[in-house]
């Protein structure tokens, strides 16, 4: 671990304005962070310690959620609001990590956590998100925590998280205070990069910008499911999951937004699929044609070529449990 | 004064008619509230003043080694020094190896190799120097394919009689499989630490060792210097399996640097280091062939395996040593090649051998049993052999019979539906599998001392409590013969000051070391005897007082405010000639496979086992829930993943290398089944540490085959590759 400044900062501006610096970082949770900083992985000359801005709580506001940055993945998955309306979150919250880390890590550090590339956590490798140009040894290496969809020659990681699947699923609103300037929004497809020739670019925020919010609205479906699939019972990544928010009405599909984990980049969603399942009538062959959609530019490696079948799987699954 | 034993024919049961009656009850470890409190301290947590941190630098591949950037490293803040020293070692050293390890730095023979030590004032200094170090890789590399290299044959494994071809040929139900199995590792929770100070020519090292008295010897070499000049102490280690049989890098480094620098040197290794430059298990390649007549009884049996390790190294994982033993066949082949390698040291990890050789026979003879139409169990039952198949000696007990018949009974294993695909419950296939158990016994030469005064007795030696129990057991066998109640004896570990013992491994230590005690206070029992003009058969110890007669005396009386010390020393003898010594047992697990997704969980699992004696009821049901998790995760998720260009470990880390979880391990149920073993020594006891491994995952997989028909011979069982096997 490189030796590094800590600041804690007492307020949203304060703390934009110190991240503006260069090699500074924020720090909330650290779970991730603190680990590849160990490893040195990331190596940030100053952390900004923004667990005392007062972005732990959840409040009702415009028809929705409003969940502050700095809620832990535990106060969240427990909090009565969501369990009740927003269940596929609550459960892909507990389905992440484990107890100890859920108690630390926050919202916002999961939306931004990095990805589990063996050959990113290796700084004895070459990594073209660690080192612009040094070239991806994961490919040609050992695949499996690995994406298919939306990946580059580049680079194929995967992002780790479970709960932004959930609010992918959910069309959950980032909410972003810049260090100059109004604060901004975006929605989930908007704020991460896939990563073309710049892996290394992960999301839209510039330096200084923080999150301090995510806005959940109000849920568009009541039919909730989030399933995971992995190696281990708990304490594992994905292999995949897929969240599904559905509503029914006269034994047809009137809304479905389906997001995917263990697949891509980002928390992958495919509005093709969506739009497919909208006002279509449950069956076997209707999932089949919704896994033929999400996974036709699929590009597996050797290692990865399982998540084929299961993911057409798990769809089907996920889809048959929502709309039975 | 000393009592010794040379174990040459069976010992008398004196334990049962002993009066105290804490031997064999499940006690609680003595040091069990220190260790929950933290007030029992581990090798890196117990620091001497004036103490500097050391951490080891690794090469990221192989190759002739130069630090490009030493200068700059040793200008680096708080940075003391950066060593490269030729007495530095390239892995550590293999079990009771009783020498040094191969030596020298100057070359990485494997990607992961500690090639340097910077040593800097903090901990955290050291680990941002270390991890600036610049390393120049030149040079060749070495091949790191198993498969891919000439193999060369391992002679003392072979076993050749009659023609398996022919046996083949000829049986009514033949079983023709290849099982392969990952590299594992030993993951225990304390990594590696040592911490050394030097007194003159004299070196201290407190570490995380399982064998004190082969590593004094192993450390000495390293160094050049002589054992006595060597003390190491560990009285607590968190976890060995294996990984700590031998000295260590951290350890010669540690020694190494604290001299150079003149002060005290702690160097622990980072959790990515406890999976390359200890040793880890072998990966395999074993093909199994098993020919039945018409009933089942084996007429052949071949189990011929390839494993790797680096060049230079005595050991090679002894997958067939069960077979050798386990059933009887007529024809049989067993063969074991070595494929010299670069991949990071192989050596032994929880009962090597037996833990992925069993595992694989027993999941085959679960093939065997569906191509015979025969319940597993009976399978078994038929082939029971009635002397070993091999030497021709009898077994000193069998006890495969009575775990299995015991183990069935209280499973429910007759209630199942011999088919395949027979039980469902929503998207989950429900099967049930079973296998048997069985590893080699072995006493080891130890000694003890036991000192009795009017307040008690000490109980002292070098053995290490690994996590065993090993603290209460010792304490239980001397206050069963002294008649004292276990807070009257106090047990001293971990200290090559004291009386060496047999080391933790190989399921020895108990039976070994406590042997020692046994006749360290057996010799106290024979003076107080005298003492009384009695003999020492009717002599009775109970709660301080000694009875011989009609005369019953306190012992503190006896005494006289004199202390007597008493010296036992146990050597391995004719036994192991005479009989065949083993225990045995028998696993059953019940297992849900989803349809969907492959995943598997293990939704209960029963272990029947006997090892003679049972010295304390609860630490050894300890170790036999700990084999059976382990053997859990053998069959369903770990397996490290060399990088295929480099060989390099992929998944070093506990997030990536997936040993079960809580939510992994369903409830657990272990038996014992009571026998006395009169060949295993004077206390009639048998080593338990490995039993519980020994075919816990083939009962497993043996499960996921009843489950859902799928047969997982590439392990571990991963959700893609039962998936893989569910569509086909």
């Amino acid at each position: 671990m490189r030796p590094f400044d800590y600041t804690r900062a007492e307020n949203v501006s304060d703390a934009c304005a110190a991240a503006f610096a260069p090699e500074a970082q924020f720090i909330a949770g650290g779970t991730n962070l603190v680990d590849l900083m160990k490893l040195e992985v990331m190596a940030p000359g100053e952390l900004v310690d923004i667990n005392r801005l007062g972005l732990d709580r959840i409040e009702e506001s415009d028809g929705g959620l409003r969940v502050g940055a700095t809620v832990t993945n535990s106060d969240l998955a427990a909090d009565a609001r969501i369990r009740q309306d927003y269940p596929v979150l609550s459960r892909a919250l507990l389905a992440g990590a484990s107890g100890q880390l859920r108690n630390k890590a926050t919202t916002g550090g999961n939306l931004l956590q990095r990805t589990r590339c063996p050959y990113f956590y290796d700084t004895d490798s070459a990594c073209n998100k660690r080192s612009p140009g040094a070239g991806c040894a994961a490919i040609g290496g050992e695949t499996r925590n690995h994406a298919i969809l939306g990946t580059s020659e580049h680079c194929i990681a995967l992002h780790p998280s479970d709960m932004a699947v959930a609010m992918r699923a959910l069309d959950a609103r980032i909410e972003v205070q810049p260090q100059d300037g109004p604060a901004k929004a975006y929605e989930m497809d908007r704020f991460y990069c896939l990563p073309g020739d710049t892996p290394h670019i992960e999301t839209v925020l510039e330096p200084g910008d923080l999150i301090t919010s995510v806005w959940l609205p109000a849920p568009k479906g009541t039919r909730q499911v989030y399933r995971k699939v992995r190696d281990r019972a708990s304490y594992a990544f994905a292999l995949v999951s897929v969240a599904a928010v559905i509503e029914m009405e006269e034994g047809r599909i009137s809304h479905a937004s389906v997001a995917f984990g263990g697949l891509a980049p980002m928390p992958w969603r495919d509005v093709e699929v969506d739009a497919l399942l909208a006002g279509a009538e449950p069956s076997a062959d209707l999932f089949d044609e919704a896994a033929d959609i999400l996974l036709q530019g699929a590009q597996p490696q050797e290692g990865t070529e399982f998540k084929l079948p299961l993911a057409r799987r798990a769809l089907r699954a996920v889809l048959e449990e929502a709309t039975l | 004064m000393s009592l010794d034993m040379k174990v040459d024919g069976k010992s008398k049961n004196r334990a049962d008619d002993l009066a105290q009656g804490i031997l064999g009850t499940p006690m609680d470890r003595p040091e069990g509230l220190l260790k929950v409190t933290g007030e029992a301290l581990y090798a890196a947590e117990d620091l001497p003043g004036n103490c500097t941190f050391g951490m080891l630098v690794s090469a990221p591949a192989q190759g002739d080694v130069t630090l490009s950037n030493e200068a700059e490293i040793r200008d680096m803040p708080g940075v003391l020094a950066v060593i490269h020293d030729p007495r530095m070692v390239r892995n550590a050293a293999q079990g009771t190896m009783d020498e040094a390890p191969v030596q020298g730095v100057d070359h990485a023979a494997y990607a992961g190799q500690a090639v340097a030590l910077v040593v800097a004032e903090s901990f955290e200094a050291a680990r941002h120097a270390a991890q600036s170090v610049k390393l120049g890789l030149s040079g060749e590399e070495g091949p790191i394919d198993p498969q891919a290299v000439e193999t060369e044959e391992s002679e003392g494994n072979r076993f050749v009689r009659g023609d398996l071809d022919k046996a083949m040929a000829s049986a009514a139900h033949t079983v023709d499989a290849v099982y392969t199995t990952p590299s594992m590792t030993s993951a225990p929770m304390e990594p590696h630490a040592a911490v050394a100070w030097w007194d003159g020519d004299k070196v201290t090292v407190r570490a995380s060792l399982q064998m004190l008295k082969y590593n004094r010897n192993e450390l000495a070499d390293c160094l050049g210097i002589d054992s006595e000049n060597v003390r190491l102490l560990s009285p607590y280690v968190g976890g060995g399996f294996g990984s700590k049989l031998g000295i260590s890098p951290e350890a010669v480094a540690a020694a190494i640097a604290a001299r150079e620098l003149g002060r005290p040197v702690r160097v622990v290794l980072h959790r990515r280091q406890m999976f390359e430059v200890v040793t880890r298990r072998s990966e395999t390649r074993q093909h199994i062939r098993l020919a039945a007549d018409g009933d089942g009884r084996l007429t052949g049996l071949g189990h011929e395996v390839l494993v790797s390790n680096l060049p230079d190294e005595p050991f090679s994982e002894p997958v067939t040593q069960g077979t050798h033993f386990a059933y009887p066949a007529e024809n049989r082949l067993i063969r074991k090649e070595v494929a010299r390698i670069h991949r990071p040291a192989a050596g032994s990890v929880r009962a090597p051998g037996e833990a992925v050789g069993v595992t694989t026979f027993e999941a085959a003879m679960d093939e065997l049993a569906c191509a015979a139409g025969m319940d597993p169990v009976e399978l078994r039952l038929r082939n029971i052999p009635e002397k070993d198949p091999e030497q021709g000696i009898p077994f000193s007990s069998h006890m495969l019979e009575p775990t299995l018949r015991e183990g069935a009974e209280r499973f429910g294993w007759f209630d199942r539906d011999p088919e395949l695909r027979a039980r469902r419950e929503g998207e989950w296939w429900i099967g049930t599998g079973m296998a048997a158990a069985f590893r080699v016994n072995i006493l080891s030469e130890a000694q003890a001392r036991v000192r009795l005064t009017a307040g008690g007795a000490v109980v002292e030696t070098d053995q290490t409590d690994i996590g065993t129990g090993t603290y209460a057991i010792l304490t239980q066998i001397a206050g069963e013969l002294l008649g004292l109640p276990a807070d009257k004896v106090e047990t001293r570990l971990g200290d090559t000051d004291l009386p060496p013992g047999s080391g933790s491994g190989g399921s020895w230590g108990a039976a070994s070391t406590g042997s020692a005690v046994w006749l360290a206070a057996m010799e106290l029992r024979q003076r107080i005897a005298d003492a009384m003009g009695c003999d020492e058969a009717e002599l009775t110890l109970k709660d301080g007082q000694a009875t011989c007669g009609n005369v019953t005396q306190p012992l503190e009386e006896i005494l006289g405010g004199e202390s007597l010390v008493g010296h036992g020393h146990v050597k391995p003898g004719d036994a192991l000639e005479e009989v065949m010594q083993s225990t045995y047992g028998a696993h059953f697990a019940e297992v849900a496979v989803n349809d969907v997704t492959g995943e598997t969980r293990v939704r209960r699992m029963l272990g029947c086992f006997a090892a003679g004696r049972i010295l304390n009821e609860k630490t050894a049901r300890s170790q036999c829930h700990g084999g059976m998790i382990w053997g859990i995760g053998m069959a369903l998720t770990e397996g490290v993943t060399h990088d295929r260009r480099t060989g390099r470990m992929v998944n070093r880390d506990l997030a990536e290398y997936h040993v079960p979880v809580n939510a992994d391990v369903p409830p657990l149920e272990v038996h014992f089944v009571e026998e006395r073993d009169p060949w295993a020594g004077p206390m009639q006891a048998k080593g338990i540490g490995e039993l519980g491994i020994c075919g816990a995952g083939a009962a497993v997989l043996n499960a996921i085959h009843h489950a859902c028909g799928v047969r997982i011979r590439d392990l571990p069982a991963t959700p893609d590759k039962v998936l893989a096997g569910l569509l086909q």
